[in-house]
């Protein structure tokens, strides 16, 4: 395919705490394992995707790797700034402007729910700014329009917490059952402590060449598409503080997910494997159906049938999800294609989806920003 | 006993324009309308989040509404007054407004789907940042919330 975009090499460092470790090293990690993987291309431009690591973030990590003097841009974009650098990086190589770019996501999150400027200081004293509350919220949408159980929403934790066992980048690597989830901490009904991701600290970096530069195993990256969401949506992804009733209003993600299909001339009936954002239980239940896995109101019975599990027929989150991983924001959506990439060359081990060849990544987050990215092998 | 009616206490509301109270005491929300698009939003923003326009009018909001979503808070969000538990939901009013709000029950057993709320202000909690009056007293920060409506 003309102006097709490889994935010449990647990169992780793992995700979870690593007191002492500064954010900047764990960028250093992830960007020198793509960079060997890669042959150390010469890369003419770096996008870094973070949230909270403050001025030039991206400037150290390169800095410490004598691989200053190219453009390198910080990208913001909540969950989903890993997508947009990606995006990005695509669209310029697409376009001829660059022949190879490194894109790397790197975070260190504070502990405890996730303090946001978002939130005004006013609605920080009401007790608004109150995050876990708000994806309840979603989920008893999600409960009441789908008719999802807790124990379904038990289940996709307990399916996604097995997946992790085998992964070794992830935080969380032991199997609990449903009793474990139903039994830990109610946070906020319906959602429970262990239904809950973790904000945590890690980086993934990836670099993307131009196809016909890059060696034949290199993956494609067929597709990376970032969206905001629309006018009047409310608790969907947008979480403004207030709004219009949204039922007529296209989520970001679908919005995403329907150009992404298009950019890569493919539909959901053409993936292997997904790696959506599970920053709860119920979050990866509503992508099933805004990514189009499922019609709406069907999401359960994927739950149900096993579809999504490893070795059924469309296994999700099989690198553990961000329930296993934990979330390190800015490098949330990098590792999700990494994943991807490891799948598609067949090299994922234990957690390997048999014949991978098509993936799908998906974040959605504050902004509201959903990005959606497509990898081929 | 009417939030903030007391002589001698200080209060003042967690931020200027949200929320009032008439002379019979009933709170009220203030919200704008679009003189372009005629959407109802809550706070008043000076532009129209549905159109972009900035011309916007302030309007009373109705001071009741359907309960459209219910949960608790268990743990302290960053920032917050006050103790947890504490109810947080969406209330739709009649304009066809949601508006994230907390809710006075902090048991989401007792609340349910469409049931009648009403508006009311709710202490929060002693000013982090007070001025004191002159016994050294601080003021006590107050909020909207909504309440489940007491059948007539």
């Amino acid at each position: 395919m003309t102006g097709a975009v490889a994935i010449a090499g990647t990169g992780m460092h793992p995700f979870g705490r690593f007191d002492g470790t500064p954010v900047t090293d764990m960028g250093v990690t992830a960007v020198r394992q793509a960079l060997a993987e890669a042959g150390n291309p010469a890369f003419q431009a770096a996008f870094c995707a973070t949230v909270y690591s403050g001025v030039a973030a991206g400037h150290k990590v390169l800095g410490a790797l004598g691989l200053t003097g190219v453009p390198i841009v910080d990208i913001e974009a909540g969950c989903a700034s890993g997508g947009a650098a990606l995006m990005l990086a695509v669209s310029a190589i697409r376009a001829g402007q660059y022949d190879a770019v490194l894109v790397f996501g790197i975070e260190k999150m504070p502990r405890g729910i996730i303090r946001s400027s978002f939130f005004e200081p006013w609605r920080e004293q009401a007790g608004l700014a109150a995050t876990p509350a708000y994806f309840a919220l979603r989920a008893q949408r999600l409960v009441r329009e789908s008719g999802i159980t807790k124990e379904q929403l038990a289940r996709v934790v307990v399916k996604n917490r097995a997946n992790g066992v085998d992964n070794p980048n992830a935080m969380f690597r032991k199997s609990i059952t449903v009793d474990d989830v139903l039994t830990s901490r109610l946070v906020s009904e319906p959602l429970h402590l262990f239904m809950l991701c973790s904000p945590n600290e890690g980086a993934a970096a990836i670099v993307l060449q131009r196809a016909d530069l890059a060696g034949p195993t290199a993956p494609t990256l067929a597709a990376a598409v970032l969206r905001s969401h629309l006018p009047g949506s409310v608790l969907g992804e947008a979480t403004p503080m207030s709004g219009i009733p949204d039922e007529d209003i296209t989520p970001p993600s679908t919005l995403a997910a329907t150009d992404a299909y298009e950019e890569a001339g493919i539909g959901p009936a053409d993936l292997d494997l997904v790696e959506c954002q599970d920053t709860d239980a119920a979050r990866e239940v509503l992508a099933y159906e805004e990514l189009g896995l499922c019609a709406k109101g069907e999401s359960g019975r994927l739950v149900d049938d096993g579809t999504t599990a490893l070795g059924g027929a469309l296994p999700v989150n099989v690198s553990g999800g961000l329930l296993s991983k934990g979330e390190p924001l800015g490098a949330s959506a990098v590792a999700q294609v990494v994943e991807l990439a490891d799948q598609v060359r067949g090299r994922s081990g234990n957690r390997q989806v048999d014949g991978a060849r098509t993936g799908l990544a998906h974040t959605v987050g504050r902004g509201a920003n959903a990005a959606v990215v497509i990898v081929t092998g | 006993m009417t939030p903030g009616a007391e002589a001698g206490t200080g209060r003042r509301p967690v931020h200027d324009g949200l929320f009032g109270e008439d002379e019979h005491g009933g709170a009220f929300l203030l919200g704008g309308r679009c003189a372009a698009c005629d959407r109802v939003q809550f706070p008043m923003a000076p532009t129209c989040p549905a159109c972009g326009a900035d011309t916007i009018n302030e309007v009373r909001l109705s001071d009741h509404g359907t309960l459209w979503g219910w949960t608790a808070v268990t743990a302290p969000p960053p920032g917050a007054l006050g103790d947890v538990p504490f109810g947080f939901g969406v209330v739709e009013l009649p304009e066809g407004l949601r508006v994230i709000t907390r809710l006075t029950e902090p048991d989401p057993s007792r609340l349910a789907f469409g049931m009648s709320m009403q508006l009311t202000i709710i202490d929060l909690g002693p000013d982090p940042d007070p001025d004191r009056d002159a016994e050294g007293n601080g003021e006590i920060v107050t909020t909207y919330a909504f309440a489940p409506a007491v059948p007539a």
